[in-house]
C-alpha cells in the first residue's frame, strides 16, 4: 500500500494527516507549531506515523502547506539584499522599481536596482535589444552594492521569457550556477509594477524558504521518508519542492486556499460555500467547480502590491474563543470580536477557566461536548440562547455576503471552532459538518493537484481566435505535465480572454489554467 | 487659486474613477507619476478657468493607448514634456497651462504630472467631463476647435506633428500611430485660447474628482457609505442595489463590448438591473427600461466602501450600487448626441436625460 502525508503549519497548530491510495483518511493529529516550525512538523510526523502504523517507507507523497514566507515578509525577518535588473529601457523610467513600497521594506531589502535595455512589445517585437556589456556592468555594480539575491523583470517577459533568462545565464557566468535568481516571468502575470514587486519579494525569501523546506525535507529524511515532496500554492495546487525554493513567494496564500479544497473533498461538493472556523476568526468562502473563488482586487503582502489572486473570503471575528458579553439594560448579547485565542484551553469555562466563550455556549446548548460540560449549567438560558441567535446572524450575513445569488447552497463547516455552526442556516439548503473536519487543511494538502497556467497577449488576426485558444490551452496542459501532472488527466479549469481595450487590433490577452492529478511515482 | 498636494492625486484618481464612468483605464500608473512629480517638482498651481486671461495659450496633455499595455511598458517619463514643447515650437508660442482633456481615468492625472514637471498650472476643467474613447469626442471638438495641430509621441523618442482636414482623421491618424508605437503614446491635442476655453471646457471637474475621492476615502476610514455624499456633489441619482449575476464580454470587436447583469437587493429585491458597455458604461436599464443612457455618466460602485468599479473589473459575484449623474449640458446638445449619444454607439434607443428617465421610473 502507498500513503500520502499532508502537513498543515499554521499560525498555532501544526496538523498532519495520513491518506491511502483511495484518499481514505488513515490518521490525524494536531501538534502546537513552534517558532523554529520544524520541531512542531517533527513531532507532528512522529504522532501521526505512530497512530496510523505506517511505515515509513510505505509514503509515496508528502505534501506541505505553510505560510512561513508570508511570516517573514509581513514581519521583515530574515530577509536578503536584492539587486533588480529591469530590461525596458527607453521605457520604464517614468516609474522606477520599488514605487510606493514602505520605507522600512526598502531598507530591509536595499532598494538597489538598475534599469537596461531590453522588454518587449505586446506583439512580441523588441523594444529595445539587450546589450550584454551593459548587463555585465550593472550587475557587477548591483553585486557591489551588497547584492545577496538577484531578482529580474522584463517588459511582457511572461510573453517571451529570453531576456529575462539571458539575464539569468550573465548572472551565472558572473557569479556561479549557485547564486539565486528569480525571474518575473516565473511567478506573475500581466501588470509590471506588481510582478517585479513580486520577484523581488521572492528573492528576498529565497534564502529563507531554502532552509525551511530543506528542515521539512530534513525531518522527513530522518524518520525514512524518503517520499517525493511537495508545497502546496496560492491557487491549491503543488510545486516540487526542488521548486518551491526557488519560487517561495508563491505560497503566501496557500493557507485558506488548503481549507477550502479540503471541505470540498471532504464534502465531496464542488459548488459550496465553505465556513472554517478559527478559535478567533472564521473565513467564509466559495467553492466553484471545486475550486476556491479568487478576488479581484490587488493583494498587498506586507505593504507591497503583488498581483497574486488570492481567494475571496469574508474574514469575521468569530471563532471558538471569542467573549460573549451581556449588555447592561437591555440584555442584547455580543459575540466577539476579541477573543481568548489559544488561551482557550485555560481560560473557558469548560476547561476550568472564568470567561464565558463562545465554545462554552456551543456546551451549554448542548451541541458540543468538550471539556466539563458540568461547569456551564448554571449559565443563563437566556444568555445561552440570545447569544446563539447572535451566532447564527454573524454566520448568516457572512454567507449572504459571499453568495453569488440569492439560492441556497450547501453549507461546509470545517477548522476546530466549527461546534459553534448551527444546523439550520438561512441561505443553506444544507450544513455539513464532515468527518475529520478540524484538520481540513492539512486534507487539503495531502489531495492537492498539479497545474500549469499561461498568461499572455496574442494577435489573432492571422491564424483566428479558435486556433489560438487551441494553442494557449495545450501549452497550459503542457506546463502542468511539467509540474508533474498525469497526462490523462490534464483538463483547462479556467480560460479567460481580455482583448487590449480602446484599440482595434485584434490583441487579446489570455489567462488559462489547466490542472491534473499528481502523477504517482 | 489652489494647489494639488501630493495626497490630493490619489483622491483624484479615485473620483476619475467615478467620472470614469466604467472607463478611461485604471488610473494608477497616471497617480504614481502624478506623486512622484509632485514629490520632484513640488504642488501644482490649480487654476479656475475664469483665472485664465482670454488671451492666454492652453495646450491639453493625455496618453492614448491600451490600459493592459500602459501596465506593462510604463512611460520613459518625458513623453509628456516632449509632445507639450514639441506643439509649443510648432506654434512658436509658450503656453501658460496645461489642460486635461478628460476627467474620467487615468487621463485625469497624466496632465498634473506635464504641469509638475514644467512648473505650469494646471486647469481645473477638461473636455469631457468624463472618459470616452475617441478624440473627437469632446466638447471642443463640438464647438468646432480643430484637433490640430497635435503631437504623438512615444517612450523611444519618436515623435510626429499632425495636421489633419478634421479632428475625425486626427483620431485615425493618431491611433494609426500608436498601435505602431506599440499601442501606448502621449499627446498634446486641441490647443487653444483663453477665451475658447471658457466658452467649451467642462469646469470644474478636477476639484469635482478631487473632492469625490476625498469623500469616499474618507467614508471607508469610518465605516460609512459614502453613496449618498457622492450623489449630492454630483447631482446625481442612486439607480440600483444589487449583486452581479453575469457579465458577458463580446470578443469579437477590438472594444470591450459588454453587458453586466445585476439582481436586486435591498430595496431593490426582485428587480433585475443591466448595463450595456463599450469601454465605458453606456446604457443601464431597470426591469426592461432604460433609466440612464449616454452621454449621461453611469458608474458602478462597491456595495461596502463605494470605490469605483471598471468595466474591465466587473465580476460575477460582486456587490454594487449602481449610480447616475447627469453629463454637461453641452453633451446634450444636437451635435453632442450625435458624437457621443446611443446611437454612435449603435444602440437603438434615443437619448433623454437621466432626470426624466428616473422620474418615469418613480
Amino acid at each position: 500500500m502507498k500513503y500520502r502525508l499532508g502537513i498543515d503549519v499554521g499560525g498555532t497548530n501544526t496538523d498532519a494527516v495520513i491518506l491511502d491510495e483511495n484518499e481514505r483518511v488513515v490518521a490525524k493529529c494536531k501538534e502546537a507549531t513552534t517558532p523554529d516550525v520544524s520541531t512542531g512538523i517533527t513531532g507532528a510526523v512522529e504522532k501521526v506515523l505512530k497512530i496510523s502504523g505506517v511505515r515509513p517507507s510505505e509514503i509515496s507523497n508528502a505534501m506541505l502547506g505553510t505560510t512561513h514566507a508570508t511570516n517573514a515578509i509581513v514581519e521583515r525577518r530574515g530577509l536578503a539584499r536584492v539587486g533588480l535588473i529591469r530590461l525596458s529601457a527607453p521605457s520604464g523610467f517614468g516609474i522606477p522599481p520599488y514605487i510606493e513600497w514602505p520605507d522600512d521594506m526598502v531598507k530591509t531589502t536595499g532598494g538597489l536596482f538598475r534599469i537596461v535595455k531590453g522588454g518587449y512589445e505586446y506583439n512580441g517585437q523588441p523594444i529595445s535589444i539587450p546589450d550584454r556589456e551593459e548587463i555585465k556592468e550593472a550587475l557587477t555594480e548591483l553585486m557591489k552594492g551588497g547584492m545577496e539575491s538577484l531578482a529580474v523583470s522584463g517588459v511582457f517577459s511572461p510573453v517571451n521569457d529570453d531576456q529575462e533568462n539571458l539575464v539569468r545565464e550573465i548572472a551565472e557566468e558572473l557569479f556561479g550556477n549557485d547564486f539565486p535568481v528569480t525571474l518575473s516571468s516565473e511567478i506573475g502575470s500581466i501588470g509590471l509594477i506588481e510582478r517585479e514587486n513580486a520577484a523581488v519579494l521572492n528573492a528576498a525569501i529565497r534564502k529563507l524558504a531554502e532552509k525551511a523546506y530543506g528542515g521539512f525535507q530534513d525531518v522527513l529524511k530522518q524518520h525514512g521518508i524518503h517520499a517525493e515532496l511537495f508545497i502546496t500554492q496560492n491557487d491549491g495546487t503543488l510545486m516540487s519542492i526542488e521548486y518551491a525554493k526557488k519560487y517561495p513567494v508563491l505560497t503566501i496564500a496557500s493557507g485558506p486556499t488548503n481549507s477550502l479544497r479540503g471541505a470540498a473533498f471532504l464534502s465531496g461538493l464542488k459548488e459550496a460555500i465553505v465556513v472554517d472556523v478559527g478559535g478567533t476568526t472564521t473565513d467564509v468562502g466559495i467553492l466553484t467547480r471545486g475550486f476556491p473563488r479568487e478576488s479581484s482586487s490587488a493583494v498587498e503582502i506586507g505593504g507591497v502590491r503583488t498581483n497574486f489572486r488570492m481567494p475571496d473570503l469574508v474574514s469575521i471575528g468569530l471563532g471558538g474563543g471569542s467573549l460573549i458579553t451581556a449588555k447592561e439594560g437591555n440584555g442584547s448579547v455580543s459575540v466577539g470580536p476579541e477573543s481568548v485565542g489559544y488561551r482557550i484551553t485555560r481560560e473557558a469555562l469548560v476547561f476550568g477557566g472564568t470567561t464565558i466563550t463562545a465554545t462554552d455556549i456551543a456546551v451549554a446548548a448542548g451541541m458540543a461536548n468538550i471539556g466539563d460540560p458540568s461547569r456551564v449549567k448554571s449559565l443563563d438560558r437566556v444568555l445561552v440562547q440570545r447569544s446563539m441567535d447572535k451566532i447564527k446572524a454573524i454566520i448568516e450575513e457572512a454567507i449572504d455576503r459571499v453568495k453569488v445569488s440569492a439560492k441556497d447552497l450547501p453549507v461546509v463547516a470545517v477548522g476546530g471552532g466549527s461546534i459553534l455552526i448551527p444546523e439550520d442556516i438561512r441561505g443553506a439548503s444544507v450544513v455539513i459538518k464532515p468527518e475529520h473536519y478540524e484538520v481540513a487543511n492539512a486534507i487539503g494538502a495531502s489531495i492537492a493537484q498539479v497545474s500549469g497556467s499561461i498568461d499572455g497577449v496574442y494577435d489573432i488576426t492571422t491564424r483566428g481566435r479558435e486556433a489560438v485558444i487551441e494553442q494557449v490551452k495545450n501549452e497550459a496542459k503542457e506546463e502542468a505535465v511539467k509540474a508533474g501532472a498525469d497526462e490523462s488527466s490534464v483538463e483547462v479549469v479556467e480560460l479567460e480572454e481580455i482583448p487590449l481595450a480602446y484599440l482595434p487590433s485584434n490583441a487579446v490577452r489570455f489567462k488559462v489554467k489547466a490542472v491534473g492529478d499528481l502523477k504517482s511515482k | 487659486m489652489r494647489y494639488i498636494e501630493e495626497q490630493d492625486v490619489e483622491y483624484i484618481a479615485i473620483g476619475a474613477a467615478v467620472l470614469g464612468a466604467g472607463g478611461g483605464g485604471d488610473p494608477y500608473i497616471g497617480k504614481l507619476m502624478a506623486k512622484q512629480a509632485i514629490r520632484r517638482h513640488g504642488r501644482v498651481p490649480l487654476l479656475s478657468v475664469d483665472e485664465i486671461d482670454d488671451s492666454s495659450l492652453v495646450i491639453p496633455s493625455a496618453m492614448m493607448g491600451a490600459p493592459a499595455v500602459m501596465v506593462e511598458k510604463l512611460p520613459n517619463g518625458k513623453e509628456p514634456e516632449t509632445a507639450f514643447r514639441t506643439l509649443e515650437k510648432y506654434l512658436g508660442k509658450k503656453a501658460d497651462a496645461v489642460l486635461p482633456i478628460e476627467a474620467g481615468g487615468i487621463n485625469s492625472c497624466i496632465p498634473i504630472y506635464t504641469a509638475a514637471t514644467l512648473g505650469l498650472p494646471l486647469i481645473d476643467a477638461d473636455g469631457m467631463g468624463r472618459a470616452f474613447p475617441e478624440l473627437p469626442m469632446v466638447t471642443f471638438s463640438i464647438a468646432g476647435i480643430p484637433s490640430t495641430p497635435m503631437v504623438v509621441c512615444d517612450e523611444k523618442g519618436n515623435k510626429l506633428v499632425l495636421e489633419t482636414i478634421n479632428n475625425a482623421w486626427s483620431e485615425t491618424l493618431a491611433r494609426t500611430a500608436t498601435i505602431a508605437m506599440g499601442l501606448s503614446s502621449m499627446i498634446s491635442i486641441y490647443c487653444m485660447n483663453g477665451k475658447e476655453l471658457k466658452n467649451y471646457a467642462v469646469r470644474g471637474t478636477i476639484s469635482l474628482a478631487l473632492e469625490m475621492g476625498r469623500r469616499i476615502t474618507e467614508s471607508s476610514r469610518s465605516n460609512i457609505n459614502p453613496v449618498d455624499s457622492i450623489l449630492e456633489i454630483s447631482g446625481g441619482f442612486r439607480l440600483f442595489e444589487g449583486k452581479i449575476v453575469d457579465v458577458k464580454r463580446d470578443l469579437t470587436t477590438g472594444f470591450v463590448r459588454g453587458t453586466v447583469s445585476i439582481e436586486g437587493t435591498d430595496s431593490d429585491s426582485g428587480s433585475s438591473f443591466r448595463i450595456d458597455f463599450q469601454n465605458e458604461n453606456l446604457i443601464a436599464s431597470k426591469n426592461g427600461r432604460p433609466v440612464a443612457i449616454t452621454p449621461d455618466l453611469i458608474t458602478v460602485l462597491d456595495r461596502e466602501k463605494g470605490f469605483p468599479i471598471t468595466t474591465e473589473a466587473l465580476k460575477y459575484g460582486q456587490r454594487v450600487i449602481v449610480i447616475g449623474m447627469p453629463c454637461d449640458p453641452f453633451w446634450r446638445t444636437e451635435a453632442g448626441i450625435r458624437q457621443v449619444g446611443p446611437r454612435y454607439f449603435k444602440y437603438d434607443i434615443d437619448y433623454k436625460p437621466i432626470e426624466e428617465l428616473v422620474k418615469e421610473n418613480l
